[in-house]
């Protein structure tokens, strides 16, 4: 009965849905990336001259300040986008990822080994990036478009499963099974949402739980040696599992306080890998120790209930899809970081979003950030099973 | 509307039932955070200091040996030596070590040994090129150093003898930790560290090391060093002060020259060896530079030994040097008086054998001094046959021969005192009378080193149970460490029976026909007794005696007797003993006696240019006029 009264805001003005946008929502973001600016100036070496000088902007803090500024600029344009639009264009869009997908797969069989992204010249776009996003936009359309009796029928699942798992596959191959498993554990969740009955999901469990034998001998010879580092990484102080044992003495050590900022022995000294990108958390927790670790949890935590409120908020079962979908993902980064750099999950590459230093995932995030705003600006926008403004 | 509405509560309820379930993971980071950085802190805080600090060594200066009067014999001098540092190379460490070779000369082996460590190693790890540099080629790399990118000099140290050879045998040397030397002190793992081989160097080794220092220096991952976090200074090694006089030292390895001989200086009443010299010697500067194939083959193929410490591991037949043990025995037992006389007429009998005396016609009657003066065999083998052998065994122990004599340098021979038991028990035969009668005159199984033959005549001259050794004190940085010294006790002898056998020495020396008389000390206040010796190396056969006893300088030099010479001086007021073995040096009394007198005489006049007693000796009431 609500949308009645809001009809009128299915053509509201740019003024407007600027003013309606999720002011809250973006000024956490914006918080959230500067505790990632700060590790960054941290992280880098300070000036040799100066002694006891701490940190530089240069090379990664200010670059990263710049992407987040363009990253910005697209969330923005995205969230303004009107949320039919972009379900008009979800599947189109679902194809242009999975063609570049094999487009990279294709380039990189011919080519030399191993490649993940297309260079634009400015930018370098990883596919499977981009399907991340827009595997969750084609399944919320698919899901939108089904009744609940469909969905809960089996042949009705038979295309959205086929949409996992081709690219799922294809990323797989790459191989990337960090991007592989968040994938599915990203789709997995927009099915739960939207009613697919839950013994299904029990049979997947259980034939996924079979599968491992098999899939095991799929896995290279280093995916192996990661899984069989994280069951026992205290067994190979040196070897493969000398990153996880760094990353945790680091944590150990940082311990309530942290040894402040520009301090953390073990990430300056370069015992710790990677400290700019995948073990970022460890550095913060080294120099800020438990309190800083759980404040930058609890930012978290408060963009993931502002996320879940948009969801809730949304009155298209699509705009409910991917806002969850969106914040699912967002979930994920974070949860198979975090759990990774303090060795409770193998080591898998994937970034702590907003604060890590990286192009792609900055923007792939900040693009999937519009999309959650869009769904909070058109919020009461009732959209009809096929894509068009529901007039009953 | 209805349907929507179902979807819309399911889609509630699953959402909610989703973001329990991401509450609970991330409670789960939370609980693991929690775990690691309150439960496990302590221990990852160790660990992550443990990561960051690394401990190196710094190796202390080693100590230095001195002589008694604190002249220095061991000591460290600076090492210049060449390092390449393959980091600061522009990359191209195989240019710096080649132009490098324009210099210095480096092999093309070398090069490519060097090469080879420069890769294997980190690139900010420097690798040694040359040690032992000499000035000229310091400073030609030091001139040429723009040409020469990563390359440094580097100072190092190593051991210095400045006496170089004279005291060679007593020092020892140090050279390169080996598989077989115990790893129990972690600055045996420093490259390039030395430790004691042999002699001095080898005694007291763990006293010159010292203790190293730590430096604790902040390392990243791969081990480069950003900082020094904390320095402990080690404790440099202990100075060790010897017995040993340098000059007396030098002026004896000169007097004996190449011959293969041996040389012991001792104090009467304090055991201190003064000199303590083993002829050949060697250059020990030469272990540390690293000896040629051909200068090592030369050394070890050498018939005089010069690598062996003959003075302590160089067994001789003491000949008659050896008699006044013999007389001593019958002195004791009674069997003979010292102005009992007894007939020498140039052989006696034993059995089937015949005996016979180095005089072929006999000294005729001669009494104890008579007999020592002379060096009569006769009058010896006679009182040998009446005290037997057990108690010249006993007696010979007492005044140190047969036993080691206990000196603080490692390889002393303990030399071979036969009596029944011990021939019955290494040989399986019974004792012969007649091998009395040879050992009366030290011939036969018996075997004395010449710190044995020195502290034989410091006993009988003293009275006492001297013992020698070579420490006189080590200095540590805590203070002074004397090794403990006993005054030494009688040996229980009868003062009346040594004042005989002693004057029976001084009749050698100063009576005109002593068989030393030639090499008598002329001034009366330094004035020396003694004994000459010679053994035999060659069995002379019935048939030669008959015929005629060849010469010595008639035989080839590995057939010539030993020629041995023992004294005291002065004979008045004993203070010093000495003992010299020549090899094959043909008679004790030509070619000992000579080389003993010098000595002593020497050691005498230094005593009195330094205006001081080396040592005071107790309760001897002629001291203010000598000293």
């Amino acid at each position: 009965m609500m949308s009645r009264y809001r009809l009128g805001q299915d053509k509201l003005t740019i003024g407007r849905k600027i003013l309606e946008l999720n002011w809250g929502f973006v000024f956490l973001l914006i918080i959230t990336s500067c505790v990632g600016f700060a590790m960054l100036y941290s992280a880098a070496p300070g000036d040799p001259n100066i002694p006891g000088s701490i940190g530089s902007w240069d090379p990664w803090a200010k670059r990263q300040l710049i992407r987040f500024a363009g990253g910005m600029m697209i969330m923005l344009v995205v969230a303004l986008t009107d949320i039919r639009l972009w379900m008009r264009y979800s599947y189109v869009l679902y194809f242009i990822a999975l063609g570049l997908l094999i487009g990279v797969e294709v380039k990189g069989s011919i080519g030399m080994g191993a490649q993940r992204w297309i260079s634009l010249g400015f930018f370098q776009l990883q596919p499977s990036e981009l399907m991340k996003i827009t595997i969750i936009l084609a399944l919320a359309r698919y899901f939108h478009s089904r009744s609940l009796e469909e969905i809960q029928s089996i042949p009705y699942l038979f295309v959205p499963l086929f949409m996992v798992a081709a690219p799922s596959v294809l990323i797989l191959r790459q191989p990337d099974l960090g991007t592989t498993l968040m994938l599915i554990l990203g789709s997995g969740v927009i099915f739960f949402l939207a009613g697919v009955r839950l013994w299904k999901f029990a049979l997947v469990g259980i034939s996924g739980l079979a599968a491992i034998p098999v899939a095991w001998q799929f896995l290279h010879t280093y995916q192996k040696k990661r899984v069989l580092t994280f069951l026992n990484p205290e067994n190979d102080p040196l070897g493969a599992g000398y990153h996880i044992m760094q990353s945790k003495i680091a944590f150990g050590s940082g311990g309530m306080m942290g040894k402040g900022f520009g301090q953390g022995s073990q990430s300056h000294l370069n015992f710790l890998p990677e400290k700019q990108t995948d073990f970022i958390f460890t550095m913060l927790a080294e120099e800020h120790g438990l309190v800083g670790g759980l404040a930058v949890i609890g930012l978290y935590l408060l963009l993931l209930i502002y996320g879940y409120a948009i969801a809730l908020r949304a009155r298209s079962q699509y705009g409910r899809l991917v806002a969850l979908g969106v914040v699912t993902t967002f979930f994920l980064y974070i949860f198979i970081n975090i759990g990774m750099v303090m060795g409770l999950l193998p080591v898998v590459g994937v970034p702590l979003p907003l604060i890590s230093y990286g192009g792609t995932v900055m923007i792939s995030i900040l693009f999937s950030f519009g999309l959650l705003l869009s769904v909070s600006i058109h919020r009461d926008v009732t959209i009809s099973r096929k894509g068009e403004q529901d007039d009953f | 509307m209805h349907r929507s509405s179902d979807r819309s509560k399911l889609f509630t309820r699953r959402a909610a039932v989703l973001g329990s379930g991401k509450l609970v993971l991330l409670s789960a980071l939370v609980g693991r955070m929690y775990y690691l950085q309150v439960v496990e802190a302590p221990r990852f805080k160790t660990m992550a200091e443990e990561n960051r600090i690394s401990i190196r060594l710094l190796p202390p200066p080693r100590g230095k040996i001195v002589d008694r009067f604190g002249e220095e014999l061991a000591v460290n001098e600076q090492n210049y030596r060449v390092i390449i540092t393959a980091e600061d190379t522009n990359g191209n460490p195989k240019g710096t070590l080649d132009t490098l070779g324009q210099i210095i000369e480096i092999s093309e082996k070398e090069k490519k040994k060097i090469l080879k460590e420069i890769k294997r190693k980190r690139s900010f790890v420097p690798v040694t090129v040359r040690e032992n540099l000499t000035w000229e080629e310091v400073a030609q790399i030091e001139v040429n150093t723009p040409d020469l990118p990563g390359s440094e000099i580097d100072v190092g140290q190593t051991r210095h003898y400045p006496k170089g050879s004279y005291s060679a045998h007593v020092l020892g040397y140090v050279a390169s930790v080996t598989e077989r030397d115990a790893k129990d002190d972690p600055l045996l793992e420093l490259p390039g560290f030395r430790i004691g081989k042999s002699g001095i160097e080898k005694l007291h080794d763990l006293k010159l090391r010292g203790t190293g220092g730590t430096s604790q220096v902040e390392v990243n991952a791969l081990g480069r060093v950003i900082q020094e976090v904390q320095r402990q200074e080690g404790e440099p090694g202990a100075e060790v002060m010897l017995t040993l006089d340098a000059g007396l030292q030098q002026m004896v390895s000169e007097r004996l020259g190449e011959e293969a001989a041996a040389a012991v200086v001792m104090d009467i009443h304090t055991g201190d060896v003064l000199s303590m010299v083993s002829s050949p010697n060697y250059d020990p500067n030469a272990f540390n530079r690293g000896l040629s194939h051909k200068e090592w083959q030369d050394l070890i193929t050498n018939p005089r030994g010069p690598l062996t410490n003959k003075a302590i591991a160089g067994q001789y037949a003491p000949g008659s040097t050896f008699k006044m043990i013999v007389a001593l025995a019958a002195l004791e037992k009674g069997v003979i008086t010292p102005s009992q006389e007894i007939f020498c007429s140039g052989h006696m009998e034993l059995g089937n054998a015949r005996f016979h005396c180095w005089k072929r016609g006999g000294h005729g009657k001669v009494n104890m001094v008579g007999a020592h003066m002379h060096s009569c065999d006769i009058y010896f083998y006679e009182i040998a046959k009446r005290v037997g052998i057990n108690r010249i065994h006993d007696m010979a122990i007492r005044l140190g021969i047969g036993e080691k004599t206990g000196l603080d340098l490692p390889g002393e021979h303990s030399g071979l005192m036969p009596s029944r038991d011990w021939k019955l028990a290494t040989i399986g035969a019974p004792w012969q009378g007649g091998e009395t009668l040879i050992t009366g005159i030290g011939q036969g199984y018996v075997l004395a080193t010449p710190l044995q033959l020195a502290v034989m005549a410091s006993r009988i001259a003293s009275g006492k149970n001297v013992v020698p050794h070579l420490t006189r004190k080590i200095t540590t940085s805590d203070g002074v460490e004397i090794p403990a010294r006993t005054e030494f006790d009688s040996l229980g002898i009868s003062h009346n029976h040594l004042k005989i056998v002693q004057s029976g020495m001084n009749a050698v020396t100063n009576i005109p026909g002593g068989t030393a008389y030639r090499s008598r000390i002329k001034e009366p206040e330094f004035a020396m007794a003694g004994k000459t010796g010679t053994a035999q190396v060659r069995r002379i056969t019935k048939a030669e005696r008959d015929n005629r006893v060849l010469k010595n300088n008639e035989l080839p030099w590995e057939l010539r007797d030993h020629a041995l010479f023992v004294g005291f001086a002065p004979y008045d007021n004993p203070r010093y003993a000495a003992s010299v073995v020549v090899e094959h040096g043909g008679s004790g009394s030509h070619t000992a006696a000579p080389v003993v007198r010098d000595i002593l005489l020497e050691a005498q006049r230094r005593e009195s240019a330094r205006g001081e007693l080396l040592s005071a000796p107790k309760k001897v009431k002629k001291d203010e006029g000598e000293a």
